[in-house]
């Protein structure tokens, strides 16, 4: 489904991913972790064709097209959702009304019909029922006075209303307290698990890890993986810390 | 009361930005007065949208305790020009919201004069400005508390957006504080579109020109929020708001 290979990229110029090389199949979830600075969010990023992040070298194909050459838009209209890690407010405008024209204007470009104001608001409903969230929360402005958990659930209700083929998660546990978590963690494995879908799981701990049981957990450091294993690995890297498990890949 | 019947020069710090070509036919601007009683409230909505040069200049006294809620919105296409005089009595309660919106070589501008004559009175603007291709949106905002007027609370929120860098935005906010104890507080910035929510609302899948159309929604927002006439004010808004992204490549 997504195929990186041998990805460099740099922001103003300065190289943060060196190497980067992953595949991720339909039905699999994968998890990144590391140390700050290795690159985690900038893969989101770039992934996700976010200004500013250059890519200077290698491929990323996704279902096949060149996911690089696909702007922002169009790459979610192909399947790819980019959960923020700090998602952005945007007074005056209502969640309701953001995501349907982003849901509507996707559908348009797949050459899809329109989602009517009436099955919108149902497929709203029942997204935001999934995530405990109240209803009334989505005809607030996008994100404001929402806290830092109450911002991350939204997310997984925009992943689940826009129904994405690939999620990139990234550090959609910080900020959350535990039952938050535990139902941020839900809400992934309800809307994602499936065999057609996957995810990519960008974190520093292994605890959303303990619900979202990921298939393959990989390290990265300096712009690279440099390990990857199973969820025993997450656990590994909590005991032992990041500067071992790193020695130990270089060695 | 000669000076009002000839037409100003640049050298007149409130037309200093002015089309003053396009202003000339329309000169002398007659003044439009309202004066609101003592504990009663005025609401007023100003709403230009025609491709004709339009100056308006308003002048509103409020008693002691009486309110007035104004709304502004110059959308043209064309030149548009409102000036407004308010004079505030004792505990009395101004609010603008203000947005102007112009593109092409036009020039749109809002020209406010605030007094507070009488203590405790309460006054808030906000004024939103957006411009695209070569055109001119300027706020300029002097604000008066006179000696005596404790208690006044008097706040200014003032912001422009270049679609443009060829577009430009003057923003002049003016206190002339003769009073001790006065709360002002104004905030003034010219920027051009966030491009982190840009971002955020292209990653969701909205094509760019929807996008940008999203964040000016929300840029301008602020200025109707609560009015009586919030829903058309916006719609009203937004259409030309569509038009203007149109136009950008």
């Amino acid at each position: 489904m997504l195929e990186i290979n041998n990805l460099f990229a740099s922001v103003a110029d300065k190289p943060i991913l060196k190497g980067l090389s992953l595949a991720i199949n339909p039905g699999e979830i994968h998890a990144i972790m590391g140390p700050n600075g290795a690159g985690k969010s900038t893969t989101g990023y770039v992934l996700g064709g976010r200004p500013g992040y250059e890519v200077t070298g290698g491929s990323v194909s996704f279902d096949g097209q060149d996911l690089l050459a696909l702007d922002p838009h169009e790459r979610a209209a192909a399947g790819l959702f980019l959960g923020f890690q700090y998602p952005v407010e945007i007074p005056g405008v209502s969640f309701v009304q953001f995501l349907r024209e982003a849901a509507n204007a996707q559908r348009k470009m797949r050459g899809e019909e329109p989602l009517s104001g009436g099955a919108f608001l149902k497929l709203a409903k029942e997204q935001a029922a999934l995530l405990r969230m109240d209803m009334d929360m989505l005809k607030r402005p996008v994100n404001v006075g929402f806290s830092g958990g109450e911002k991350k659930r939204a997310e997984m209700v925009q992943m689940g209303i826009l129904d994405p083929r690939l999620a990139i998660l990234d550090e959609t546990d910080s900020g959350l307290d535990i039952d938050a978590l535990r139902i941020c963690g839900e809400g992934i494995n309800a809307i994602m698990r499936r065999p057609d879908k996957a995810v990519l799981l960008i974190t520093h701990y292994q605890r959303l890890l303990d619900y979202v049981k990921p298939d393959f957990v990989h390290v990265l450091a300096n712009g690279r993986i440099v390990r990857t294993g199973g969820p025993e690995l997450a656990h590994q890297l909590e005991e032992q810390g990041y500067e071992a498990v790193v020695q130990e890949g270089a060695a | 009361m000669n000076a009002v019947l000839e037409l100003p020069t640049r050298r007149d710090e409130d037309f200093r930005y002015a089309d003053l070509a396009a202003l000339a036919p329309l000169w002398p601007v007659a003044v439009e007065q309202h004066t609101v009683a003592a504990g009663d409230s005025l609401a007023l909505e100003v709403i230009e949208t025609g491709s004709a040069a339009v100056a308006r200049h308003l002048a509103i006294t409020l008693a002691a305790d009486a309110s007035a809620d104004l709304r502004i919105l110059i959308a043209g296409p064309g030149y548009g020009r409102v000036a407004v005089d308010v004079t505030l009595g004792e505990g009395a309660v101004f609010t603008l919201g203000a947005a102007q919106l112009a593109g092409g070589a036009e020039t749109v501008e809002i020209v406010t004069h605030v007094s507070h004559e009488g203590l405790n009175a309460t006054s808030s603007q906000i004024v939103r400005t957006v411009v695209a291709g070569h055109a001119t949106g300027t706020y300029l905002g002097r604000i008066a508390v006179a000696r005596g007027a404790d208690g006044t609370d008097a706040e200014q929120s003032v912001r422009a957006m270049l679609l443009d860098r060829t577009a430009t935005a003057n923003a002049r906010p003016e206190l002339e504080i003769y009073a001790d104890d006065v709360k002002a507080a104004h905030g003034c910035a010219v920027g051009e579109l966030d491009a982190n929510g840009l971002f955020y609302l292209m990653s969701r899948g909205l094509p760019p020109a929807d996008a940008k159309r999203l964040m000016l929604q929300a840029f301008i927002a602020e200025a109707f929020a609560g009015a009586a006439g919030e829903a058309a004010l916006s719609e009203t808004a937004l259409a030309r708001l569509q038009a203007l992204l149109e136009h950008l490549g």
